[in-house]
C-alpha cells in the first residue's frame, strides 16, 4: 500500500521533469524570477523591512494586499466544487480537480505573503499551538491561520486522493472525499469571510469596520477566481490534449457574470454610503477615490480598477462575450480590477490618513514588487506542475496499468530490491 | 544513464545549484543573527525565576557586547494595589517637544532611523479634529497664538485592541494596567500597529541604534531594553522608573507642568482629584478602548 503510494509519487515527480521545450522554457523563466525573488527577499532579512515601502504610518503594502487578493482566488474554487457536487453539474465535473489545484497553489503564495511580511519570520514556530502561544479564539489573525492551512489540507486530500484513485484504476470510495468537499465548500466561505474579519474588527480603522467588506471580498473573489480558471483551462487546453469543452468555459463565464453585477452593486453601496454622508470617517475613502490635501497617489489607480470592472461586466452581460476572445479580454480586465481594488485599493487607504490624521503616502519599493513578482512565480511553478502531473493522469496515460519495473528500478533500485524481496 | 546526458543532468543540476547559492548571497551579511538562546527564549509569562535569571544575563552580555557599557536590567512587577494613569492639560502644553525627547533617551529607542513614542499634534483653536492637526510643525518659537498642542503616546486602554489582535500574546495589559510588549516573543506581524486607534506603536523597520554614549543603562525587561530589527515597541509609562516610583521621563522633563501621573487605586493621588474635579476627556471615546491617558483644559 505504502510502496505503492511511494511509486505513485515517483513517477509524478518523474513526469513534472518532463515536457517539450516550450515547458523547459517556462518553467526555467519562472525558477529565475523566484530566484530574484529569493535574493529580494533575503536582502529584505539582512536590512529589515525598511527597504520595503511600508512605515509606521502605513504598516501593510503591497504583501498583504496579494495574500488579500489571493485568499479570494483561493476560495473561489468552490465555484467549481458547487455547481459539481451540489447541482451535478457533468461539464464540469472533470475540471473540478484544476479549480481546486488552483486553490492550493493560492494558499502556498498565501502563506508565503505572509512570512514575507513578517519582521521575525524566525519566531513563526511561536504561532505554533503547544510549543508556541496561539492566541485563540482572541485573535482573528489566529482563526486566518486556521482556516488557511485547514483550507490547504482540505484540498491536498481530495485532489491527492482523487488523483490516486484514478491512477490506481479503481472508482474513488465516497466516504473518502464527499464529506470532505462539502466540509470544503463552508472553509472555502470561511477563508475569505475570517481574512475579511481581519479588517473589519479594527474599530480605529473606520475604513474597513464596515460589515460590507465581508460580502465584497466574496462576491469579487467569486468573480477573478473562476476569471482565472476561464484563463488556465484554455491555457491547459491548448498546451496539452486535455478536452476542455466550450461549454464548460460557458458555464463558468455565467457564474463570472453574476458574481462581477454583485461586486459592482456593493462597490456602489459602498461608495454611496462613505460620500452621501459626509461625515469625517469617509477621509480614507476620499483619499482613495478624490485625493486628500493634495496627496493622490492612489486615485488613478482606482479608477482604473473602476473602469476595468465596468467594461467587464459589460462585456460579462453582452452576448458578445459567448466569442472566448471577448470573454478572455473581460476576465483579465476582471482579474487585474480586482487585484487593484482589493489590493492597493482596500488595504493601502486604511491606512490614509492615520488614525492621528497624518497622511503618507505608500509606495512600494522595487526589492518589494521583486519578492511579490518571485511568489507569484512560484505560484505559477507550483500550477503548473501541479497540472502537469494531473492530466495525464486524468486522461489515463499515466497509471499504474502502465507502470514498468525497469523505471522503477532505474531511478531507485533499492526501491526494486524491497520489492522483490517482501514478493 | 549514458555518459552524454550524465554530463548534460550534472550541468544543469550544477547549474541550479551556482543560481541558488546566487540568490541566497545577501544573508552573508547578516550581522545581528540571534544566539540559539534568544532563539529558544520561552515567553515572558512562562519562564520561572530561574530562566527569567539566565535571560537578564544574557541580555546584559548583549548590551555589553554592543554598546559596551554594564546595564542594570531588571524584571520589575507591578505593584500591589497600584493602577497608573495619566492626565495632560492642554491648557498648559506649549508643544515644546521636551517629553518627546526625553522619552527617546530614556527608553533606549533608536536614534537612527529614529523612533519616538510620543506625537505631538499643533491644532487649529476650535477643532479636536486631528486631521486639522499639524505633524511637523517647525516654527522658531512655541506656543503659537491660535493654536493649542495635543501630545498622544499610549493611552494603556482598559480594553486594547492591540492586545485583542496579537496572534502569540506578545503583548499584554499587567495588573497596574501598562500594556506591555515581549521583544523576545513578538513576530513582527505588525496586527496591533494596525488595530491601534492612538496610532500609538512602532515598528523597528530595521536594526536600531543608539550612539554608546547615549545608552540609558537603567533597564527593565518589559521596558526599556534594547529592542532588535524586526518587533515592535511603544511607550511603557517608563516601567523602569514608575514601578519603582518615580515618575515618567516625559513628566519630569515638561517645564509646564502639563503632565500629571499616578495610582488611580489611591483616592487621594494628585491624579485621582484631577479625574474627580476636572472636566476631563479622551480620545475617541466612541472605539471603547477606555483609555487611562486623560485630557483636561484648565480654564
Amino acid at each position: 500500500m505504502i510502496k505503492n503510494y511511494f511509486r505513485f509519487l515517483l513517477r509524478c515527480a518523474r513526469i513534472a521533469l518532463v515536457g517539450d521545450w516550450r515547458y523547459h522554457l517556462w518553467l526555467g523563466w519562472l525558477a529565475v524570477i523566484c530566484l530574484l525573488g529569493l535574493n529580494a527577499w533575503c536582502k529584505q532579512l539582512v536590512h529589515g523591512l525598511i527597504i520595503t515601502g511600508m512605515s509606521d504610518q502605513v504598516s501593510w503594502g503591497v504583501y498583504i494586499a496579494n495574500f488579500t487578493f489571493l485568499v479570494g482566488v483561493a476560495a473561489a474554487a468552490v465555484m467549481l466544487v458547487i455547481p459539481v457536487y451540489v447541482y451535478k453539474n457533468k461539464e464540469l465535473h472533470d475540471l473540478v480537480i484544476f479549480g481546486e489545484l488552483l486553490a492550493v497553489s493560492a494558499i502556498i503564495m498565501c502563506l508565503l505573503f505572509v512570512t514575507v511580511d513578517l519582521g521575525r519570520p524566525d519566531r513563526f514556530w511561536h504561532m505554533i499551538p503547544v510549543i508556541g502561544k496561539f492566541n485563540f479564539p482572541g485573535s482573528m489573525l489566529s482563526w486566518d491561520v486556521i482556516v488557511l492551512n485547514g483550507y490547504l489540507i482540505l484540498n491536498l486530500h481530495i485532489c491527492g486522493y482523487l488523483l490516486y484513485t484514478q491512477y490506481q484504476g479503481r472508482a474513488p470510495s465516497k466516504w473518502f472525499y464527499i464529506p470532505f468537499v462539502f466540509v470544503g465548500i463552508v472553509w472555502a466561505v470561511s477563508i475569505h469571510t475570517v481574512t475579511a474579519f481581519l479588517y473589519v474588527g479594527l474599530g480605529g480603522r473606520p475604513f474597513w469596520n464596515s460589515a460590507i467588506v465581508g460580502p465584497r471580498f466574496l462576491a469579487s473573489a467569486f468573480t477573478a477566481g473562476p476569471a482565472l480558471i476561464i484563463l488556465a483551462l484554455q491555457i491547459i487546453r491548448r498546451t496539452t490534449d486535455y478536452h476542455v469543452t466550450d461549454r464548460a468555459l460557458l458555464t463558468l463565464r455565467s457564474i463570472v457574470q453574476v458574481s462581477m453585477l454583485v461586486n459592482v452593486f456593493l462597490l456602489l453601496n459602498e461608495v454611496f454610503k462613505e460620500f452621501y454622508t459626509g461625515d469625517l470617517h469617509a477621509s480614507s475613502a476620499r483619499y482613495l477615490f478624490l485625493g486628500l490635501h493634495g496627496h493622490h497617489a492612489l486615485v488613478p489607480w482606482i479608477w482604473t480598477a473602476i473602469a476595468f470592472n465596468l467594461i467587464s461586466m459589460t462585456l460579462l452581460l453582452l452576448p458578445l462575450s459567448r466569442s472566448l476572445r471577448w470573454l478572455d479580454l473581460a476576465c483579465v480586465l476582471a482579474i487585474v480590477g480586482i487585484w487593484i481594488e482589493k489590493g492597493m485599493g482596500l488595504v493601502v487607504p486604511g491606512f490614509v490618513p492615520t488614525p492621528l490624521g497624518e497622511l503618507v503616502e505608500y509606495t512600494p519599493t522595487l526589492n518589494e514588487t521583486l519578492i511579490c513578482l518571485g511568489i507569484w512565480a512560484f505560484g505559477l511553478m507550483c500550477y503548473t506542475i501541479f497540472l502537469r502531473m494531473s492530466v495525464p493522469i486524468l486522461q489515463g496515460k499515466l497509471s499504474k496499468a502502465n507502470e514498468t519495473p525497469g523505471e522503477i528500478n532505474r531511478v531507485c533500485p533499492a526501491i526494486q530490491s524491497r520489492t522483490a524481496t517482501s514478493t | 544513464m549514458d555518459r552524454r546526458s550524465f554530463l548534460r543532468t550534472s550541468a544543469v543540476v550544477a547549474a541550479g545549484i551556482a543560481a541558488i547559492a546566487a540568490g541566497l548571497a545577501p544573508l552573508r551579511d547578516l550581522k545581528n543573527f540571534e544566539s540559539v538562546e534568544e532563539f529558544l527564549q520561552k515567553h515572558y509569562k512562562e519562564l520561572t525565576p530561574e530562566e527569567m535569571k539566565q535571560a537578564l544575563e544574557r541580555i546584559s552580555r548583549e548590551v555589553e557586547r554592543q554598546y559596551g557599557l554594564r546595564p542594570h536590567v531588571r524584571d520589575l512587577k507591578p505593584m500591589d494595589g497600584v493602577e497608573f494613569a495619566y492626565a495632560l492639560n492642554l491648557t498648559r502644553c506649549i508643544g515644546c517637544r521636551k517629553c518627546v525627547h526625553a522619552c527617546v533617551a530614556e527608553n533606549n529607542q533608536s536614534r537612527n532611523p529614529e523612533i519616538q513614542y510620543i506625537r505631538v499634534l499643533k491644532m487649529p483653536n476650535g477643532t479636536l479634529d486631528m486631521e486639522k492637526g499639524d505633524h511637523n510643525y517647525a516654527t522658531e518659537s512655541v506656543p503659537e497664538k491660535g493654536f493649542f498642542y495635543m501630545p498622544v503616546q499610549c493611552h494603556q486602554c482598559h480594553n486594547p485592541p492591540c492586545v485583542k489582535v496579537c496572534p502569540v500574546e506578545a503583548t499584554w495589559q499587567e495588573s497596574d494596567g501598562i500594556t506591555v510588549i515581549d521583544y523576545d516573543w513578538c513576530i513582527g506581524c505588525r496586527y496591533c500597529e494596525a488595530a491601534c486607534p492612538y496610532w500609538a506603536r512602532r515598528f523597528n523597520f530595521t536594526e536600531p541604534s543608539i550612539p554608546r554614549d547615549q545608552v540609558n543603562p537603567n533597564m527593565a525587561y518589559l521596558g526599556n531594553r534594547p529592542r532588535h530589527q524586526g518587533v515592535m515597541e511603544k511607550c511603557h509609562f517608563c516601567i523602569q522608573r514608575t514601578r519603582e516610583g518615580k515618575y515618567p521621563a516625559c513628566l519630569e522633563v515638561c517645564p509646564t507642568g502639563a503632565r500629571k501621573f499616578g495610582n488611580v487605586l489611591d483616592p487621594n493621588s494628585e491624579i485621582s482629584q484631577i479625574l474627580k474635579n476636572k472636566r476631563v476627556f479622551v480620545l475617541k471615546e466612541e472605539v471603547g478602548t477606555l483609555p487611562r491617558f486623560f485630557y483636561y483644559f484648565d480654564v
